[in-house]
């Protein structure tokens, strides 16, 4: 059962990777530290990093890659 | 003529003087909006709307198929592409028209031509216009670029030709500098854009950018003289004006007259703008390239010229002729235009959506506030942060810079952090109200004033001395 979750800190578009052609920052299973990157959001064409704020295990992704979110929703299920 | 039935493929500001404009010449508007748009202004003033898709654009006002169905199963004879967006595609342009409608803007063949660099240099030189010093066609190696850089000398700014707003653009200031990052240039426009051609072209320093407005119906080309927009910050412009204070008479004859050379040796129709560097020093002006769309400060044009260019721009591209002869159209006073950003100055021009819960705006004569506002209106975060412009016009500069930060004194907007402050302070600099200024001044100028404009200032307006 997740204990956390990472939630998006602005409304806008959410992206699983840096760029179409790279690899997602992170995937389900993974091991996450504080600070580190889990998406992109871009609000009004500029982009902002979505950090962990705790330390876990990533658990499912609650968005889709390129979906929209809302400020406060919540973008993954952080487990640890 | 038959009923005409527009479907507006774009939003914002932009979408809403499309309507306006369009319901003038009494034609059925259709706006076609996201699923994030369905309570925009556009929508509301629209006679009809259409949903297109999600939120992202990429789904929506960037899907031409989207757009394509939106047109048949709303019976729409024309589609008005905007600014942005699909607006200057053009395998998009030469969709609708093989849906057997009107796209209110040049042919796919004229935006293919101009938007491709090189291919537009050549057509410019062709036609006599002068052009920034540089490469005839792409380069790739550095055995074929060391002898355009004996022309051109440095700093030189090395460019994708397949690139576009901004990517893959390098600025050399000596030899050694060259010899190195061109073939890094090469290699990255080829892992970016599948195509590792390079175009070369010195960097005018200090120098103006001016753009001259244009309208052709396929035959016949008028200039509605120049507009300059040197303010700008990451080569986004910021303020607007019409005509340039940089300009005299004769060199701006010189300047109108090239940019009517050049759209009528392509046949040009609808509405366009030829942009240029400036050099104010040696009075040499150079193309750089064409905008085959009606564009986001086109009001300026407007205010000094008394004509409307959204509704001749669907004439034309509707298949009527010129209603203006070149000596018909008159340069009158002065106009600024500013642009209203849901940025924060303050904070490095963080933009942040949100719901105006105040808006107030300026009246009086010679004020036009052109937005996608309302009162209640919650800013999507999905698109530009553009939230409307304002426009003034006045019998002279001096008299439109005073009308101008009244009417910045007079306009609220609540709920959202805007770029307000930094035009009320651009309006006193002595700079700008003298129009000393160049493409990188306004980037200077923030650096030593961006703390200054503190959201506090953007409670009460001082109007500055005329």
């Amino acid at each position: 059962m997740a204990s956390k979750q990472i939630l998006s800190p602005l409304p806008g578009t959410f992206y699983r990777r840096p760029a179409p052609d790279q690899p997602p920052f992170k995937s389900e299973g993974d091991t996450v530290e504080v600070g580190d990157v889990v998406g992109l959001v871009e609000v009004m064409k500029s982009f902002h990093e979505v950090k962990a704020d705790a330390a876990g295990t990533l658990g499912a992704f609650l968005i889709d890659d390129e979906d929209a979110v809302m400020a406060g929703q919540a973008i993954a299920d952080l487990e640890g | 003529m038959r009923e005409v039935r527009l479907l507006v493929a774009n939003r914002g500001e932009i979408a809403v003087r499309i309507i306006r404009a369009a319901k003038e010449l009494g034609f059925v508007t259709i706006q076609a909006h996201s699923r994030a748009d369905a309570d925009s202004l556009a929508v509301r003033l629209a006679d009809e709307a259409v949903d297109i898709g999600p939120p992202q654009a990429s789904k929506s006002y960037l899907k031409i198929e989207a757009l394509l169905e939106a047109a048949k199963s709303t019976g729409a004879t024309a589609v008005h592409p905007g600014y942005g967006f699909l607006a200057e595609n053009a395998d998009f342009a030469d969709a609708v028209e093989a849906a057997g409608l009107a796209f209110i803007g040049p042919t796919g063949d004229a935006i293919r031509l101009m938007g491709d660099k090189v291919a537009a240099r050549q057509a410019a030189a062709a036609a006599g216009v002068p052009t920034v010093p540089g490469s005839e066609g792409h380069v790739r190696t550095l055995h074929e670029a060391r002898p355009v850089v004996a022309r051109t000398g440095f700093p030189l700014m090395i460019k994708a030709a397949a690139g576009g707003g901004g990517r893959g653009i390098r600025i050399v200031r000596d030899e050694a500098e060259f010899e190195r990052l061109l073939p890094q240039a090469s290699a990255e426009a080829k892992a970016a854009f599948g195509d590792g051609g390079l175009y070369l072209e010195k960097v005018v320093e200090r120098a103006r950018h001016v753009e001259v407005q244009i309208l052709g119906d396929g035959q016949h080309v008028v200039h509605l003289f120049e507009r300059e927009c040197s303010l700008q910050r990451r080569r986004q412009k910021v303020w607007e004006e019409a005509p340039s204070a940089g300009l005299s008479a004769a060199v701006r004859r010189k300047l109108c007259a090239s940019a009517v050379a050049l759209a009528r040796a392509v046949n040009y129709r609808g509405a366009g703008t030829l942009e240029y560097l400036y050099d104010d020093q040696s009075h040499d002006f150079y193309f750089i390239e064409m905008n085959t769309r009606i564009q986001v400060e086109h009001p300026v044009t407007e205010m000094v010229t008394g004509i409307d260019l959204v509704r001749e721009q669907l004439r034309v591209c509707l298949g009527q002729k010129l209603r203006h002869t070149q000596d018909q159209i008159r340069l009158h006073g002065h106009a600024i235009e500013v642009r209203l950003n849901a940025e924060d100055p303050a904070r490095d021009f963080a933009p942040g959506p949100g719901t105006i819960d105040r808006l107030s705006l300026p009246g009086g004569p010679g004020v036009r506030f052109d937005s996608l506002l309302y009162a209640g209106y919650t800013v999507p975060p999905f698109y530009d942060s553009l939230l409307g412009k304002l426009i003034v016009w006045d019998e002279d500069r001096s008299h439109a810079l005073a009308r101008l930060a009244r009417a910045l004194g007079e306009l609220e907007i609540g709920g959202v952090a805007t770029t307000r402050a930094l035009h009320l302070a651009l309006a006193a600099d002595p700079d700008v109200r003298a129009a000393r200024y160049h493409t990188t001044w306004l980037e200077r100028w923030l650096e030593e004033n961006a703390a200054r404009l503190a959201p506090a200032t953007d409670r009460t307006g001082e109007v500055p001395t005329a």
